[in-house]
């Protein structure tokens, strides 16, 4: 079947198979290769991507669903200029990430925890990153990275 | 003033958080044009005879371009310890996960459909599902081997040891298997080129020692095998050297003609990739009234999984058995013994955190039989300052330690006594959630593989700084700290510094990433190419502004040299002494294997609240000092120690691979193992204190494993002191609501 998708701002329009998955569909159709796959049963998060702006996990999402859909990579955050989006710039600068292969769909999923809740306690970011597993870091610096991205004082 | 010991944001982040790292599944290189996808058919039994493979079916299927079997491959069969390991089985299966057959597709899509096909008739045996049925020997894995029991050491105790005691405690406690699970899981990308040569793209801790395996599993020389190390999404020690599986692909790659990309899933990984831990240990200790431990003894079994390839963890086990603590007898012995399940290999401290929750715990039975404060126990025994270097008497010589200071610091950070007084007051209002203390003090050894490690250090004709290192960070950010040693020594921004790892071909010598080695011996190494460098520098720059070698310095706050005390008159840059320089005179590759291994340590306190209704566990704190000597980059290095503190709390309270008795695995997805997240850990607090080794220059010991090894046993005793009021005296890792619930309930029947 043919499916158009948007993908940062670009339109992909490919012939794929009934059941592909939007994680694959992103990753070779559209060469975006920063989402990544972590898991079968959709629980750690690392596919995640904005799908008309709201956090979905990619792997989970058939790319026929998102047919006529917009999607936002972690490749669409970074400004036309190369700015960082904040979420971005703070992952960085709280040392947010080690090893990297959670961060995309980390940080899209904060941006969509900022976009519903703009001043989170640090209770809520980790409630609203449950879904997002990560084996470097004990979640405290990405915690702080989302603190500080929200434009909050980072405590410690 | 010197950017070493100061925050430094990673240079790795810049790519990492713009387009996302390029791990295996992401290269798009041309030598793997054309590639095709590979899978393995798994074993669904733990034990059994195969008694036929029929793959006619399968490879029908579309796109289907081979299906390989043992019977296909012509190489020597791998080895496992004692025992040989087939590359696809032949002949019998021994744990869930086994690769039985490896199906090649054009198309991704098309594995699965292909796979089904498959079919393995499989005639089952007896399962040998626990460390009690392995050690029954009534069912053997290898009836060669005459028994399930792979290694023995130790043993020959002393029947008097603790005849002078008052007191003696034992205790048998299980260290659960626990999954490594790196977000990243395993895959490799293969090609072989015109050349003749194999490049394997591969998601390793250590591209050399992979090279080395390969080869072997091959039987080709190492210089036919390339190792190219793209990004890697995490290793935890289950990512070391290869694992059979690229062998295997390899071969597969020679005979299909093809290039040949391999992604496992997560659900294949839980199985098929090493799992950590896995030890039964018994402790017994004794001692006087006072506090005063006289002796202790450990007795190690380790489950090794169906191919024990990883014998040393139940060794370093022993090796760490005593602690932080002077104690006077130490008896030690472990068996290491074959069950039908996943094989067990390093996960982060890799025998070390086994040591520390066996000592730590025992010392907690102890202080409670004896009635005393476990911090006061702690303290009475501990190896004091001025003994160090220390020997152990199961033959560790400790480097450096300040361990009275490091619990009392923890205990006056975490406000000990309040709590202490609110867990009294609780106890006493009769209040359903409990107040859980629970300390650890621990010592563990870096660098401890006795190796080696390889750096240079290039000066580039434009002034700039090339250093290649044989450690192979993946996650670390030992790039940025590497850079940061390199800019102090040389006075050359970070900007103008490339840190080079992971291709075999442009790093052809190196051990890589494990055992916290990386700084105290790729750092050393680097910095000792430097030191060549600078030396050699020194006396061109001498010549070129006409003063004797003795007489120049180099100013690192401007990477450049002029005569001394005339710091305004000329002065020569790196450029300049560059192009002064013959071929490869301001290049050094030096081999480091002078710095024998370092004794990080450090005290932790958790605080955990106990729903004793409900059996729920919260973790409130975590306060923690973690000594690892003078810190290059602290952000890095408090990084390192978060994530430890993420995975040692995940051990105590939720992680665990489960098989039932016939040695189904019962928590093979993440859906069904219980994989920290956020919202399960709190906020860490984190306390300072550098100790210098005397081992290497640097004055470093290692970080990566330390927070680990020290925050499950504290965590761990947490739970059973939220619980002492009520008569529980143990109770098993992790702490799930279940087991605390029992164990309380165990408590109520035998009061």
């Amino acid at each position: 079947m043919r499916v158009t998708i948007e993908v940062n701002g670009r339109t992909v329009s490919e012939e794929v198979e009934d059941r592909m998955l939007l994680v694959h569909f992103l990753r070779e159709q559209a060469g975006m290769t920063a989402t990544n796959i972590g898991c079968d049963t959709t629980s750690c998060g690392a596919c995640t991507v904005l799908l008309d702006g709201e956090s979905v996990k990619s792997c989970t999402v058939l790319a026929a669903q998102a047919d006529g859909h917009a999607v936002t990579t972690l490749e669409g955050l970074t400004g036309p200029d190369g700015d960082l989006h904040p979420v971005q710039r703070a992952f960085r600068e709280q040392h947010g990430l080690q090893c990297g292969f959670c961060t995309p769909g980390m940080i899209m999923a904060s941006v969509s925890l900022l976009a519903h809740n703009p001043k989170p306690t640090r209770e809520e970011v980790r409630t609203g990153l449950e879904g997002n597993l990560c084996r470097c870091t004990g979640y405290h610096n990405i915690v702080n990275a989302v603190v500080d991205a929200s434009g909050q004082e980072v405590a410690q | 003033m010197s950017i070493v010991g100061t925050r430094v944001v990673r240079v790795e982040d810049g790519t990492l958080i713009t387009k996302g790292g390029t791990y295996v599944e992401d290269l798009r290189h041309e030598a793997l044009t054309g590639a095709v996808h590979a899978t393995f058919v798994r074993s669904p039994v733990a034990h059994a005879r195969i008694t036929s493979i029929d793959t006619s079916e399968a490879l029908q299927a579309p796109g289907v371009v081979a299906v390989y079997t043992a019977a296909d491959i012509d190489l020597a069969p791998g080895q496992a310890g004692p025992v040989a390991q087939p590359w696809l089985a032949d002949g019998v299966v021994r744990y869930v996960g086994e690769p039985v057959a490896l199906v090649l597709t054009e198309q991704r899509y098309q594995l699965a459909d292909a796979a089904e096909l498959v079919d393995v008739d499989y005639d089952p045996l007896e399962a040998v599902a626990s460390i009690d049925a392995a050690l029954a020997d009534e069912t053997l894995l290898f009836p060669d081997l005459g028994s399930n029991v792979a290694q023995v050491t130790g043993g020959e105790f002393d029947e008097h040891a603790f005849d002078d005691c008052e007191v003696v405690v034992t205790e048998t406690i299980v260290n659960q298997r626990v999954a490594p699970a790196p977000l990243e899981v395993r895959g490799a990308a293969l090609a072989w080129g015109e050349d003749d040569r194999l490049t394997v793209w591969l998601s390793t801790q250590n591209p050399q020692l992979a090279r080395t395996i390969i080869a072997l599993g091959l039987g080709v020389g190492e210089e036919r095998i390339r190792i190219v190390t793209p990004d890697v999404g995490g290793g935890f020690g289950a990512k070391i050297g290869s694992d059979p599986e690229p062998v295997v692909l390899g071969w597969a790659a020679r005979r299909a003609g093809r290039p040949v990309r391999w992604t496992e899933t997560r659900s294949e990984n839980l199985t098929a990739m090493t799992h950590g831990r896995a030890q039964q240990n018994t402790v017994t200790i004794g001692g006087r009234r006072d506090g005063t431990v006289l002796a202790f003894r450990l007795e190690v079994v380790q489950d090794a999984g169906a191919y024990p390839r990883t014998l040393f963890l139940p060794t370093l086990t022993e090796l760490m058995a005593s602690g932080v603590y002077h104690f006077p007898r130490v008896e030690t012995s472990s068996k290491g013994v074959v069950t039908n399940t996943t094989p067990i290999s390093a996960y982060r401290g890799a025998g070390r955190p086994e040591a520390t929750a066996a000592i730590e715990r025992a010392m907690d039975l102890f202080a409670a039989e004896i009635g005393r404060d476990p911090a006061e126990v702690r303290r009475t025994n501990f190896i004091r300052p001025e003994e160090f270097p220390y020997q152990t008497p199961t033959g560790a010589s400790y480097d450096t330690g300040e361990y009275a200071a490091a619990l009392d610091r923890v205990l006056e950070a975490g406000g000990y006594h309040q709590l202490r007084a609110e867990q009294a007051r609780r106890r006493e209002a009769g209040e359903p959630v409990a107040l859980g203390l629970g300390l650890a003090a621990y010592v563990e050894i870096t660098g401890g593989d006795g190796g080696g490690e390889s750096g240079r250090v290039d000066v580039n004709p434009d002034g700039s700084l090339t250093a290649y290192t044989g450690a192979s960070p993946h996650g670390q950010g030992l790039g940025t700290s590497l850079m940061m040693l390199l800019s102090d020594q040389f006075g050359i921004p970070l900007e103008r510094i490339t840190v080079r790892h992971g291709d075999t071909d442009e790093v052809p010598t190196g051990v890589g990433t494990f055992g916290s080695r990386s700084l105290q011996l790729g750092g050393s190494a680097v910095r000792r190419a430097a030191e060549t460098v600078i030396e050699r520098a020194r006396a061109l720059a001498a010549e070129m502004l006409e003063a004797s070698p003795d007489d120049v310095v180099l100013d690192t706050d401007r990477g450049a040299w002029h005569v001394r005390g005339a710091p305004s008159s000329a002065t020569v840059g790196w450029a300049d002494v560059a192009a002064r320089a013959g071929d490869g005179e301001l290049s050094e590759d030096v081999w480091y294997d002078e710095g024998t291994p370092t004794f990080p340590f450090g005290a932790h306190l958790a605080v955990v609240e106990v729903d004793t209704l409900t059996g729920k566990v919260v973790l409130r704190r975590i306060v923690a000092l973690d000594d690892a000597g003078p810190v290059v980059n602290p952000l890095a290095f408090e990084g390192q120690r978060h994530g430890g503190l993420g995975q040692g709390a995940a051990q105590a309270l939720l992680e665990v691979m489960s098989y039932d008795s016939d040695g189904n695995p019962t928590t093979a997805t993440l859906a069904d193992y219980s994989f920290i997240s956020a919202t399960e850990l709190p906020d860490f607090e984190l306390l300072h204190m550098a100790t210098p080794t005397t081992r290497n220059a640097l004055g470093v010991k290692g970080i990566g494993e330390a927070a680990t090894i020290g925050s499950t046993p504290a965590v761990h005793n947490a739970v059973v002191d939220a619980l002492a009021h009520l008569g529980v005296r143990h109770l098993d890792m992790p702490a799930t609501p279940l087991r605390v619930w029992q164990a309380i309930n165990d408590a109520r029947k035998a009061d």
